[in-house]
């Protein structure tokens, strides 16, 4: 056997070759032509981009933010906007400008551990569900349901109710509500690909279900998981700035959007600023959610038309 | 439609009918143990919140026995399970009602909300929908596809609050907070629990005027949700049908455009665009919780909230039920419809 070896004349061109040498490469120009085609999607770009600048904010919170978010100063309550306070201050004094610019910390906090929590349930619920089929599917898939049957907000309502109001206690009502779609996708993919060859040839040799269900069944679904996640994030971004919202979930002083939303609501009357600003930070980031869960769903998900 | 329903098929979706009612009831079963499990990892001592913290140890060990609290778990689901298929909710601590009895009252007025929206999401979200499919990349396609990604990035109370601001509070084009103006409170009798058919019952125009005035801005918010959903839905499921070969047939037999649209393939959408319509239904009982707290609104959902700040678990478990008890009446409803209308689903 001859060693074949191609040069290429520029990264672009290894990328794209019909005769990749390795998997490597393989992988490597398939996320290129993902990439190319996200980027023709200006608004997922712009989504991706709001994310960004979220999080860089939310990391660099100290350095931004001009006041501290959380000391009180009566003299200079409700003040309108200025080039000292950019959105003005609350009913306490303190700096709105900086009260959003922390709040983006706990917007992270929750998105992101409800994510680690109800993704990973959902799916190791759902493709056993349907590796396996049977009894295991109809057991898993009736809980399920049963989750399902209730409104999102609601249920998550009685666990907080329960567990006692807190951001934690949010985001683990927020999570028990949210990983059962997730279980529904998983499960949806997993029949579809466990009796396809490449499944039997893996069983042929000798591996057992975990092996591949984490190993090879799980990869294939999770392009289609990422889609449904970030499109997810915006729901729940907007369940915890309600929970907030309704003093259940971040309690004061910390400045969580929904909170802050709430609290000035006995003012907006002649003091519009202080439901306005971190209302609309709440907008803007589920928004950018949703713009980019569109994008991605273009092209990691080509089958679902929208 | 007589046709199809020959005695072979009569008996299959009788099969699956009784199928799916089974699953609807363990579902159902599903669905009161996990508001039995959520009252017991409450906090709160059940015992003390009724004998009080000044009770001596006999009195409180007398109260905990009469609770059944010193049954085993699985004995005290048993007990909880037969009261809530006998209707008892348990007592409010908030109104020293029975929950039941409170749900029924504050019910009406979520129900009129959660109509209203409804209807505005239906008779604006639909044909944006279809327009927005027959003209692909159009500016109504533009619009409906702004109107969808706004109705799934605002909060609502947020939306609400904005809108009390501008409407009510700089405009003065329309009423505040709560179902009718202050001095109309109490005039009509709460013979059904509907205002609007109450003061049509009683033949007060006046306070209907009122009335209906103080729904507008709580229904159309409400509504602007389920018009987002429904627009979108629409447009794909038109998409969808206007790609099939019976549109081309129709057409080609010179059959009027509209009717083509209109008729023909939105007809052939009325059985899944039903199925979404229940769905918003739902959606629009978990809206109203936070939209009901910023109207003053009387209804379901601000009772849920009052109770959660009061730790009134029996209220908040019992409203859960409810919630969750009509959703799941919903589904099956639909399920139910796609069985019967559409023969591919059979």
């Amino acid at each position: 056997m001859t060693e074949k070896t191609t040069t290429y004349s520029s990264t672009k061109e290894w990328l794209l070759t019909d005769t990749p040498a390795s998997a490597l490469q393989a992988a490597a120009g398939r996320a290129y032509l993902g990439l190319l085609e996200f980027l023709k999607n200006r608004l997922a770009v712009l989504g991706l981009m709001i994310i960004v600048a979220l999080v860089f904010v939310a990391l660099f919170a100290p350095y931004i933010a001009p006041f501290d978010p959380i000391l009180t100063d009566l003299k200079h309550r409700l003040l309108p906007f200025s080039a000292e306070h950019f959105f003005g201050t609350d009913e306490l004094g303190r700096d709105i400008f900086s009260r959003i610019i922390w709040g983006s910390r706990l917007t992270l906090y929750v998105i992101g551990l409800v994510a680690i929590i109800a993704a990973p349930v959902g799916i190791i619920v759902g493709t056993v569900a349907g590796y396996f089929g049977g009894i295991v599917d109809m057991v898993l898939m009736r809980i399920t349901d049963i989750f399902l049957a209730f409104p999102k907000l609601i249920l998550a309502l009685a666990f907080v109710a329960a567990l006692g109001p807190g951001i934690e206690n949010a985001i683990i009502a927020i999570s028990i509500t949210s990983w059962p779609p997730y279980a529904r996708i998983a499960r949806g993919e997993t029949i579809t690909i466990r009796n396809s060859d490449f499944i039997r040839a893996i069983r042929l040799q000798g591996a057992g279900p975990i092996r591949i269900i984490s190993g090879h069944i799980m990869p294939l679904c999770l392009s289609s998981l990422i889609v449904r996640v970030t499109l997810d994030m915006a729901g729940i971004i907007l369940t915890a700035a309600g929970l907030g919202f309704l003093g259940l979930g971040a309690q004061p002083p910390s400045p969580e959007w929904g909170a802050m939303t709430s609290s000035g609501r006995s003012y907006i009357l002649d003091h519009w600023w202080l439901i306005t600003m971190p209302g609309t930070a709440i907008f803007v980031v589920s928004l950018a959610f949703n713009l980019l869960g569109d994008g991605l769903r273009e092209v990691l998900d080509p089958k679902s038309d929208n | 439609m007589v046709q199809f329903l020959t005695k072979k098929r009569f008996k299959k979706a009788t099969t699956q009918t009784l199928q799916l009612i089974a699953i609807v009831l363990i579902t159902f079963l599903g669905l009161l143990l996990i508001t039995f499990l959520i009252g017991r990892v409450v906090p709160i001592d059940p015992v003390l919140a009724v004998v009080g913290d000044k009770a001596s140890s006999e009195v409180y060990e007398r109260a905990r026995i009469a609770m059944g609290l010193h049954l085993p778990l699985w004995q005290q689901f048993f007990i909880y399970l037969s009261s809530v298929l006998r209707g008892d909710l348990g007592t409010s601590v908030l109104t020293a009602k029975p929950v039941l009895d409170d749900i029924f009252r504050v019910f009406p007025a979520t129900m009129e909300l959660a109509f209203l929206a409804t209807l505005f999401g239906v008779f604006v979200g639909i044909p944006l929908g279809v327009l927005s499919a027959v003209k692909r990349g159009g500016l109504l396609d533009h619009i409906s596809r702004v109107v969808g990604l706004l109705g799934y990035s605002l909060p609502i109370f947020w939306l609400a609050l904005l809108a009390l601001i501008v409407f009510y509070a700089k405009f003065d084009l329309l009423p505040g907070p709560g179902r009718v103006d202050i001095f109309y409170e109490g005039i009509v009798d709460p013979i059904t629990g509907f205002m609007l058919i109450d003061c049509i019952l009683a033949r007060d125009w006046e306070v209907f005027r009122n009335a209906l005035s103080h729904l507008i801005m709580p229904a159309t918010l409400l509504g602007y949700y389920s018009m987002a959903y429904l627009s979108r839905m629409t447009r794909s499921f038109m998409i969808e049908q206007l790609r099939q070969e019976y549109i081309l047939t129709a057409r080609v037999k010179g059959v009027a455009e509209w009717k083509v649209i209109w008729g023909h393939a939105l007809g052939n959408c009325s059985i899944p665009l039903i199925t979404v319509i229940a769905l918003s239904f739902g959606t629009l009982l978990e809206g109203s919780v936070l939209t009901e707290t910023i109207f003053a609104w009387p209804g379901l959902g601000l009772y849920l909230t009052n109770s959660l700040l009061n730790a009134d678990m029996n209220s908040v478990l019992g409203s859960t039920i409810v919630v969750g008890s009509i959703f799941l009446a919903v589904n099956l409803f639909s399920d139910f419809l796609y069985k019967v209308m559409d023969p591919r689903a059979r």
